[in-house]
């Protein structure tokens, strides 16, 4: 009994240390974000904030980079988003149905995609991009989000609309529905919640993208958040950490916020992957 | 070439509809299919070739064949081979250390243990955030003056620009970045280990750390495999996250492959010397993850 008990603590206290190095980076940001200049500026650092304040917050908003950049971000990953579903649903479709060489392909594609380095496809895309006049705006980099968003939000979509039974869309077209009749009124539907996570998937990896952004947008005038989060601080040092801190606590707000949503069905697509790998 | 590969399957089962189903699949492959080929094969193709050359980022500088002095030129190159060294080191670290760490954690909430709920939502949030809000964030936790960490270690080490303490710095904030997907991975790997495998093993008179050496870890080997192997890629490959804690700095000591590969190509322009250094890399992580696998699967066998 005596050494069940022990044990029983040793896990609490291991359990313990794990919470700690996940939280304590994630409280400092939060802390950093709730002090004043004069705080910052003082050689004792603390954990709680003296006189807490939303000042930063406020800071950041007042920032003309940031406030821009977040918008262009957001057009960004809202359009590639929405072009990513747009051009894989009926690849997406027919992977799932017609099985075959094809999916061994898509597939072996997937993987071949996570081996080679980015920097191999950077540069000869980046020469793709200035040929047609695409560096330095955003639909540039739109494509490139949405083609290295695509094999991933591909291999997701087939996998729902896999899951809706084929007896089902055959059985409306028996019915007298026509082929695209049958599609819209009894597989769409059932495709809404696959679809919804596929959108807010590719929305969190543009949102978060920085390589490419770095590449393909060379002036700051159009430059996305992430971009100009990392040349926010100057010169001026430790006086501008608070906002920095403030405008990063903001830039993760939409990805948590999605990633809450898709977490589950992240969880089983990498575990599927992973066993099959 | 996918749908040459398709037809022949089709027209074996249903000859009279299969014209009709081929050209369809092409339709709805079509959308998908033409910005893969020219945004991602396309250029791959054409970085593999520009290897070869030596192309510079100017738009009127003429390209020719080099042939392989690009290889030769690398060989030769002592940044790239300490670039390559400092590579290995953080991925191979950052991979174990990841799955040490994440399997001790997955163990933990694969137990009846309250605080498991929160635990395991806090360990899925480094997975969400943007890899540069992560950069920035552990930037303030390793500042000298205004950093949480030499305040409560109570040191004075500027972390992310000391010579020596630099690379290891960096690593810490590479594992915990990536728990969140081993750690979910080990996890549900856990879940399918039978119970009675386990309970069987219990009543021989087995105990815990025996039944985890030959239950449980024989039983997680695929799926150990797998993640490490991914974990490996990913590591190599990583850019972001050192841009933002270092640039590769201080004098060159976080410069990861494919940060010093950035520098080449977008900073002096040395386009084909740049694919050449991604082609080197390519073949090393395949020769690695070839050597690695065969010799588990030789293991398992």
């Amino acid at each position: 009994m005596r050494g069940r008990t022990v044990r029983t603590a040793l896990k609490y206290l291991a359990l313990l240390g794990y919470v700690v190095f996940l939280a304590f980076p994630l409280a400092w940001l939060l802390s950093t974000a709730l002090k004043t200049p004069q705080e910052m500026a003082s050689l004792d650092p603390t954990w709680i904030p003296r006189h807490p304040t939303l000042a930063n917050f406020a800071d950041a908003f007042d920032e003309q980079d940031i406030v821009g950049s977040a918008a262009r971000s957001l057009v960004v990953a809202l359009a590639s988003a929405v072009i990513t579903v747009v051009v894989a649903l009926p690849a997406a479709y027919a992977l799932a149905r017609y099985r075959g060489a094809l999916n061994k392909i898509a597939i072996g594609w997937v993987l071949v995609s996570q081996v080679f380095p980015v920097i191999l496809i950077i540069i000869p895309l980046f020469m793709v991009l200035r040929g047609l006049d695409l560096v330095n705006t955003l639909p540039g980099l739109m494509l490139v989000h949405v083609t290295f968003t695509l094999p991933f939000a591909l291999w997701m979509l087939q996998g729902y609309v896999r899951a809706v039974p084929r007896e089902l869309e055959e059985a409306a077209a028996v019915d007298g529905a026509g082929r695209l009749r049958a599609l819209a009124a009894v597989v769409a539907p059932l495709l809404v919640p696959g679809v919804v996570a596929t959108l807010l998937f590719a929305f969190i990896s543009s949102w978060n993208e920085f390589l490419f952004a770095l590449v393909v947008l060379k002036d700051p005038e159009v430059a996305t958040l992430p971009l100009t989060l990392v040349k926010f601080t100057g010169p001026e040092g430790v006086v501008r950490l608070g906002p920095l801190a403030a405008a990063s606590l903001l830039a993760t707000i939409p990805s948590l916020a999605f990633f809450a949503v898709i977490q589950r069905r992240l969880r089983s697509g990498l575990m599927a992957g992973a066993v099959k790998g | 070439m996918t749908l040459t590969a398709a037809r022949p399957a089709g027209t074996r089962r249903r000859p009279a509809q299969s014209g009709a189903r081929a050209r369809e699949t092409f339709l709805l492959l079509l959308p998908a299919l033409v910005p893969v080929l020219v945004l991602s094969v396309g250029p791959l193709v054409y970085g593999i070739l520009l290897a070869f050359t030596d192309a510079r980022s100017g738009r009127n500088t003429e390209t020719s064949f080099v042939g392989l002095a690009n290889f030769a030129d690398l060989l030769a190159d002592g940044d790239f081979w300490e670039s390559f060294r400092i590579g290995m080191v953080w991925a191979v670290s950052v991979t174990v250390l990841q799955f040490l760490a994440s399997l001790g954690l997955a163990l933990l909430l694969n137990q009846d243990l309250r605080l498991r709920g929160f635990a395991r939502v806090l360990a899925l949030v480094p997975w969400a955030m943007p890899p540069v809000v992560i950069g920035l964030m552990w930037r303030l936790v390793y500042h000298p003056d205004a950093g949480i960490l030499n305040a409560v270690l109570g040191t004075d080490v500027d972390w992310l620009n000391d010579f020596s303490v630099a690379l290891p710095a960096v690593i810490v904030v590479g594992i915990w970045m990536g728990m969140p997907q081993t750690t979910v991975v080990l996890l549900a790997g856990l879940q399918n280990v039978p119970k009675e495998l386990h309970e069987a093993a219990g009543v021989d008179g087995a105990g815990v750390w025996r039944r985890f050496w030959s239950v449980t870890l024989p039983q997680l080997r695929p799926v150990i495999v797998a993640i490490t192997s991914l974990d490996f890629v990913w590591n190599i490959n990583q850019f972001s996250l050192v841009y933002v804690l270092t640039q590769g700095g201080p004098g060159g000591r976080t410069r990861l492959p494919m940060l010093f590969a950035y520098e080449e190509a977008f900073r002096y322009g040395f386009f084909g010397y740049a694919a050449t250094l991604g082609v080197a890399i390519t073949i090393v992580v395949l020769a690695v993850l070839g050597l690695y696998l065969w010799r588990q699967m030789r293991e398992a066998d």
